[in-house]
């Protein structure tokens, strides 16, 4: 099928794989049965109501919807639109240093991108977006990521490869303007510290008042420490020796947790929010200092391993299991808009809290600057960029499934906040019917029983939700009793790639700022000068951490008021990349293909747009931040008490926060409309021009390397592999440039 | 298939499997400068040495985790 094997002395010929071949019998086959399965299962979830359903269907419907995306239409854009050309040396190859640049086998790629963009988003958000019933989260993150998602990620990888690796930012300040570019920036760094702050808060949630969840996740600490020492000192560079120690004492820390929990130290260990926002902003700072060997670099081997095992693991235990859809396949909240887990309509808000798994513009940030730089042939972008987002879509949809299949009382017990559910068993119970369930305050208690949990009620932010739902699919798989082990386990896994982020994540802000600043201050920007760096971090983590402790303490619930600010804000930054990709088709005389980005982008503001402006200026106050402020600002100045506030001063938290919420959210969508508008005016001026305008793109040089394109090499591509090997020499192919002092990377 | 080519098939993928690790985890890197080493006559650094280098690489690079 796939026939993009590059030789180099083939200049005048057509890229190859952009000419139509008659397909082969058995390949006309296999896709119409793929197709077959997959109209099959869309049907049966799409038609049944109230009979049982297996989340299987979840399942065969993505895959098979993946399988012909990435067969037919990601195929049409890379050789189409894009028309990746294998002949041409890609930075990796042309600018190899070892470093930064480096050519990589695209397997391998493949692995570091996806450890790189997937994270606790597409965990959390669709856990979240349950509320709305299954069919809208299932179709969503499906036909997202098809259409927008996975392709902003390969687009956004292929001119930015074609740039030599350029960063998003960089790319919009110099084919866009200043203005959009500057705004970009903002946007980029903004977006960055909010992102920390609800990851952070998603973790302060799955560990406040659970002793066996705080000594796991505090453990990971001096674990990844001895496994930094063991890296450096005892036996340098045995990454796998060193993991392999690392997760099986990750796995005894988990055992360990149980024995404490019923021992008098559990006590101590039982940590407020606000002890453990303290203990992460401590945490997130040294470990911003700190230098990367000792803790950050084992730490990410660590979550890149369990992730990767987790997610293998979990497809598994779905096959074995077959876990029944418990939830509506559109509940009642979808139509009313009045959801206790985050308010708003089905539409906007089930794209904006899906967010990661169906299109993050993070990604944006992965797949421009650091997979480019390593990428050995242009047509890899395919299997890497829409590839790989195919996965984590894969991840949102197993995510989803978990949601779905526990009890849907306890769910909406474990995800309202607080002020709703009471806190208590009895306080939910009657809640939840009043709401329709039957579930009891004996069925809730039964349940933190079973995960030794001391309560599940209002749990907030999808993660404590998904381990309930990983622990049952496990247990059920596996058999075993060992639902609390697996809850646990589940807690561990997401919190331990959650401060992963956080670390890195703040390391990345620090260098942003340093930047920044060092355009202004020369001294500040010298990432080698201690004061500096110490001063960055600590504005970095001040900020998160700030707005982590607005969020732990709100009265209104943080994960209720900050995800939907999370989620669009990240929609937003997706709508500057796609913005950017769309502008780039149209600048290289690309005009008819413009439409492969310019659908998604033009889908993508609507929902960010209304959801921005249903957050600003509906007069509903539970949609509204002013609208709720000026609610809680009334009562306030009347001396009244409104729920779920106790105190005047919580009063006066609400109305603080809603400001603060409400001037943010105007805020990032007023970057992004700058940076639209300035686009406008580019793409005016390159349809104008009829044809293609400069633009920053790297000039062609012939590659000189062979290699596949796909996962797997076609016999052409292997025969074209052994003619190389002969020229050039055994051994020539091996990855990796050296430095004449020798190595990095 | 006969149980000498199931062996073979066994094999095969945990050499497979092994390699992606090694790959992954950036191990092979030093595999990979002891054959660059060896083919242009260099002398190589100590393995201690060759993972501080690296190290301090990533100091200079952090790589952003995503949401």
């Amino acid at each position: 099928m796939s026939t993009t094997v590059s030789r180099p002395e083939a200049g005048g010929r057509p890229p190859e794989g952009t000419g139509r071949r008659r397909p082969s019998m058995k390949s006309i086959l296999v896709w119409s049965a793929v197709a077959a399965v997959g109209a099959v299962a869309w049907t049966v979830l799409a038609l049944s109501r109230g009979e049982s359903v297996s989340a299987l269907w979840m399942l065969f419907a993505a895959l098979c919807s993946y399988a012909i995306a990435y067969r037919f239409y990601a195929r049409f854009i890379a050789y189409r639109a894009l028309q990746v050309d294998d002949r041409r040396a890609t930075p990796a190859e042309r600018l190899g240093n070892g470093r930064d640049y480096d050519v990589t086998d695209r397997r391998v790629l493949f692995g570091h991108h996806f450890a790189a963009i997937a994270g606790a988003g597409p965990l959390v958000g669709p856990v979240l977006a349950a509320q709305m019933g299954y069919l809208p989260g299932t179709i969503w993150i499906v036909v997202g990521v098809i259409f927008a998602g996975a392709v902003q990620d390969m687009v956004v990888m292929f001119f930015s490869m074609r740039r030599n690796g350029k960063s998003l930012g960089q790319m919009v300040r110099e084919e866009i303007g200043i203005v959009g570019g500057v705004a970009a920036l903002i946007a980029v760094f903004a977006i960055m510290i909010l992102i920390l702050a609800v990851l952070a808060l998603i973790v302060v949630n799955a560990l406040a008042e659970s002793p066996w969840g705080v000594f796991s996740i505090g453990l990971t600490i001096p674990i990844a420490l001895f496994m930094g020492v063991y890296l450096r000192v005892l036996r340098p560079g045995r990454v796998l020796e060193a993991t392999g120690i690392g997760v099986a004492l990750l796995l005894l820390a988990i055992v360990a947790g149980g024995w404490i929990d019923n021992s008098p130290l559990a006590e101590a260990l039982t940590l407020s929010r606000e002890w453990l926002v303290l203990a992460l902003v401590v945490y997130g700072f040294v470990a911003s200092v700190l230098p990367v060997w000792l803790l950050l670099t084992p730490r990410d081997y660590l979550s890149t391993f369990m992730k990767i095992g987790v997610i293998v693991l979990l497809a598994g235990a779905l096959l074995i299991a077959r876990p029944v859809i418990q939830a509506d396949a559109i509940t009642d909240f979808a139509r009313e808009g009045t959801g206790p887990v985050f308010a708003g309509n089905l539409f906007p808000f089930v794209f904006i809290t899906i967010a990661c798994g169906a299109l993050s513009g993070f990604h944006a940030l992965i797949s421009s600057g650091t997979t480019p730089k390593m990428v050995a042939k242009e047509s890899q972008v395919r299997l890497i960029g829409y590839g790989g987002m195919l996965m984590e879509s894969f991840v949102a949809v197993s995510a989803l499934i978990a949601a779905v299949v526990i009890d849907q009382g306890l769910y909406y017990a474990m995800n309202a906040p607080a002020g709703v559910t009471g806190g208590t068993p009895e306080t939910a119970a009657a809640w939840l019917g009043g709401l329709g369930f039957d579930t009891t305050a004996q069925d809730l208690a039964a349940a933190s029983a079973a995960v030794q949990e001391p309560s599940l009620i209002s749990r907030t932010g999808g993660a404590p939700t998904l381990a309930v739902g990983i622990s049952e699919i496990f247990s059920t798989a596996f058999g075993g009793g060992l639902q609390a082990f697996w809850y646990h386990f589940a807690i561990m896994f997401e919190a331990l790639f959650i401060l992963t982020a956080v670390d890195a994540g703040t390391r990345v802000g620090r260098f942003m700022l340093q930047d920044t600043v060092g355009n202004v201050w020369k001294k500040f920007g010298d990432l080698s000068w201690r004061p500096g760096n110490i001063i960055a971090s600590a504005v970095v983590v001040g900020l998160w951490g700030g707005m982590l402790y607005i969020g732990v303490t709100d009265p209104l619930g943080g994960v209720n008021q900050l995800f939907p600010l999370f989620g669009i804000s990240n929609q937003l930054l997706a709508a500057i990349a796609l913005t950017l990709c769309t502008v780039l088709l149209i600048k290289h005389g690309k005009l008819k293909y413009a439409w492969i980005t310019a659908v998604p982008l033009a889908w993508d503001l609507i929902v960010t747009m209304t959801a921005s402006y249903q957050k600003v200026f509906s007069d509903i106050p539970a949609i509204g931040y002013f609208a709720q402020r000026d609610r809680y600002a009334t009562a306030l100045e009347a001396g009244e008490l409104l729920a779920p506030a106790q105190t005047p001063e919580q009063m006066q938290q609400i109305v603080t926060n809603s400001t603060i919420n409400g001037v943010l959210q105007s805020f990032f969508a007023l970057l992004t409309l700058v940076v639209v508008a300035n686009a406008v005016v580019v793409i005016v001026r390159a349809i104008q021009a009829r044809g293609p305008v400069p633009t920053t793109e790297e000039p062609a040089v012939p590659s000189t390397i062979v290699e596949p394109s796909g996962l797997f090499a076609t016999p052409e591509e292997k025969r074209a592999m052994a003619e190389q090997e002969r020229l050039v020499g055994a051994g020539a192919r091996g990855h990796g440039t050296f430095t004449e002092e020798g190595p990095a990377r | 298939m006969s149980p000498q080519a199931v062996g073979t098939a066994a094999r095969r993928a945990w050499r497979g499997v092994c390699w992606y690790l090694r790959e992954l985890s950036g191990e092979a890197r030093w595999d990979d400068y002891l054959q660059h080493c060896a083919r242009h006559g260099h002398e190589p650094v100590s393995r201690r040495e060759f993972e501080r280098r690296r190290a301090d690489e990533a100091e200079r690079n952090p790589i952003s985790r995503c949401c």
